[in-house]
């Protein structure tokens, strides 16, 4: 070990102007790699969705088609399947990552460390928002890419799908994002967070469409799931994904556009709105 | 924003549902100084500390840190502070040289980080993630955080515990090399011999208020206070209270002739004061009051 020496101003570094967008790529780089090296907790939630899709397929599969009354025949359970696991796999990736690391970083100090420097308190979420934009990206094209190889199914060609499939997906991951951060201080304490969290996640799943078709479930269900934003996601990317005469087997007869757009936006806004006002960057029995 | 003080608090006061944890606090520390603030657990130092430092909301008072009200943060004034708190954690998975030059990008006049680094003692662990390094090594990291952006005012918050001696004299020897550039410090600590060696005036809180201030060897009359002096005659050892150990020590050696045997003269030490500072009963050493009839 060297003697210490530092003297105030002895030797710097003349370095580039630390304005916000630089801080905020550079919360992303650093995110990127502190999630990339919790290696097992990657590979669980990249494996999860290829192995509920596998599941779903021959568990429900069976050789027999789903929606085999639909006008033009039934579909594979697979294909069926997937959209609802894309919404889902968006869900999990930016409001439970986030809920639950926020809760964390919160618990251990490393939220009240980073409020005690310069750095600007929008490069934080926004670096956030990096890493669940690059993460979701992955997973959605790792289950693409298995749905095609292993079951058949085709991604759409035609650029429109896409369109729809590009602003389902930032709609969702935006709103996500911002609801996972607020919905990290609900948790009492870091130990609780996943509780918490993964268990109102898990009931939207079964009554969003993913887990069952929607269709099946009881209207009163139904309505109350037309309420939260997976549900609307499930179905903007069954629009993207199934074809398009399975618009009319959709319980409005519609895929819906407008609406999922609408209600998408207003859970973003909401949720920025409790971001500004109330997120915290110290537990709540600290200050 | 040029003034005299850092740091200038005038009737600070801090409740947590209905308990005073901040009574009324006066405090000033100038440019340059090196202040240590003592007290025993739950005399309101933290509180204090973190409303300086922009963490918490004082209910009632006057505060200015470094010419600004701390309960109205800005990134500039965050830039020329420098914060060690007292738990760290966080950022496990990522290196030590990748945290340091993360954070550097986050001031305007940041130090170099790698000589950072090497001033802090973990040129070594340079490529070990944080989960990896040792309860000291850790605290070393919290410190290279806090001095990185060359910050004219310091916090650290009890920041040697858990070193072992080594690592507290090289903490130190970093501590007094800042000081000596001009960095403003304000050190909690619960080691008197850390504020004694560092420390260029200690002020003792107990019950949210300051009940002492000054230098280290002045605190609490320590200077007045009369010396111990200890010696041994006629086999027994003797032990004499006393304003004029001088003189004593000059009657002793004359009676003896020369060399007087076992002789010690000792002062209070800073602990002593302390603990009679926060009312707590004194230490052995200074509760006797048997005094030997003097010769």
């Amino acid at each position: 070990m060297t003697t210490p020496t530092l003297r105030s101003g002895e030797r710097r570094i003349a370095r580039r102007k630390a304005t916000p967008p630089r801080i905020a790529v550079s919360r992303a780089v650093l995110e990127l790699k502190s999630y990339f090296r919790e290696r097992d907790s990657v590979i669980f939630s990249f494996l999860f969705p290829i192995i509920m899709l596998g599941l779903f397929s021959v568990v429900f599969g069976g050789g027999e088609d789903t929606f085999s009354d639909a006008p033009g025949g039934g579909i594979d359970f697979a294909r069926y399947f997937l959209p609802g696991m894309l919404a889902s796999g968006i869900m999990l990736v930016s409001f439970q990552t986030l809920a639950i690391s926020l809760a964390i970083e919160r618990e251990d100090g490393t939220l009240k460390r980073l409020r005690g420097t310069p750095m600007p308190p929008v490069a934080y979420f926004l670096g956030k928002v990096g890493m669940i934009l690059v993460v979701g990206l992955s997973q959605i094209a790792l289950l693409l890419a298995v749905a095609a190889l292993a079951f058949g199914v085709e991604p759409p060609t035609e650029p429109a799908k896409w369109l729809t499939f590009a602003w389902c997906y930032v709609l969702g991951t935006a709103g996500g994002t911002v609801l996972g951060i607020a919905y990290s201080s609900v948790p009492r304490s870091a130990k609780s967070a996943s509780a918490v969290v993964v268990g109102p996640l898990i009931v939207l799943q079964f009554i969003s469409g993913v887990f069952f078709v929607f269709n099946d479930l009881p209207s009163w269900l139904q309505n109350i799931a037309s309420v939260f934003p997976l549900k609307w996601l499930a179905q903007g990317m069954r629009s993207v994904f199934l074809p398009d005469r399975f618009e009319q087997v959709e319980v409005s007869g519609s895929w819906q556009h407008g609406q999922t757009v609408l209600i998408l936006s207003l859970w973003l806004i909401v949720g920025l709105v409790i971001c500004v006002r109330r997120f915290r960057w110290q537990r709540r029995d600290d200050g | 924003m040029t003034t005299t003080t850092a740091i200038r608090v005038r009737g600070l006061r801090k409740a947590y549902a209905g308990v005073t944890a901040v009574d009324g606090l006066d405090l000033d520390v100038a440019h340059g100084e090196v202040f240590a603030l003592l007290g025993p657990n739950g005399a309101g130092k933290t509180t204090t500390v973190e409303i300086l430092e922009g963490y918490r909301r004082r209910d009632v008072g006057e505060v200015s840190v470094l010419g600004a009200d701390p309960a109205r943060p800005d990134a500039g004034w965050r830039a020329r502070i420098g914060i060690v708190l007292q738990s760290s954690g966080g950022h496990d998975e990522l290196s030590v040289g990748e945290l340091v030059h993360h954070f550097a990008g986050y001031y305007p006049d940041a130090r170099d980080p790698d000589e950072v680094i090497a001033s802090v003692g973990l040129d070594e662990k340079r490529g070990t993630r944080a989960r990896h390094l040792s309860g000291g090594q850790r605290r070393r990291l919290d410190v290279a955080l806090g001095i990185l952006g060359n910050p004219a005012l310091l916090f650290l918050d009890e920041p040697t515990t858990g070193f072992d001696p080594e690592a507290r004299r090289e903490f130190w020897a970093l501590i007094s090399s800042l000081a000596d550039g001009g960095t403003t410090i304000i050190l909690t600590t619960h080691y008197l011999d850390e504020a004694e060696h560092l420390a260029d005036r200690v002020g003792v809180i107990t019950a949210g208020r300051v009940v002492a201030l000054d230098t280290p060897d002045r605190l609490g009359g320590r200077d007045q206070d009369r010396a111990v002096v200890r010696w041994i005659d006629d086999g027994r050892p003797h032990t004499e209270h006393t304003s004029e150990p001088t003189a004593l020590i000059a009657r002793l050696a004359q009676r003896l002739g020369g060399e007087v045997p076992g002789l010690t003269v000792s002062r209070p030490t800073l602990e002593d004061v302390y603990l009679r500072l926060i009312g707590e009963p004194a230490t052995p050493t200074t509760s006797i009051e048997t005094l030997e009839p003097a010769p």
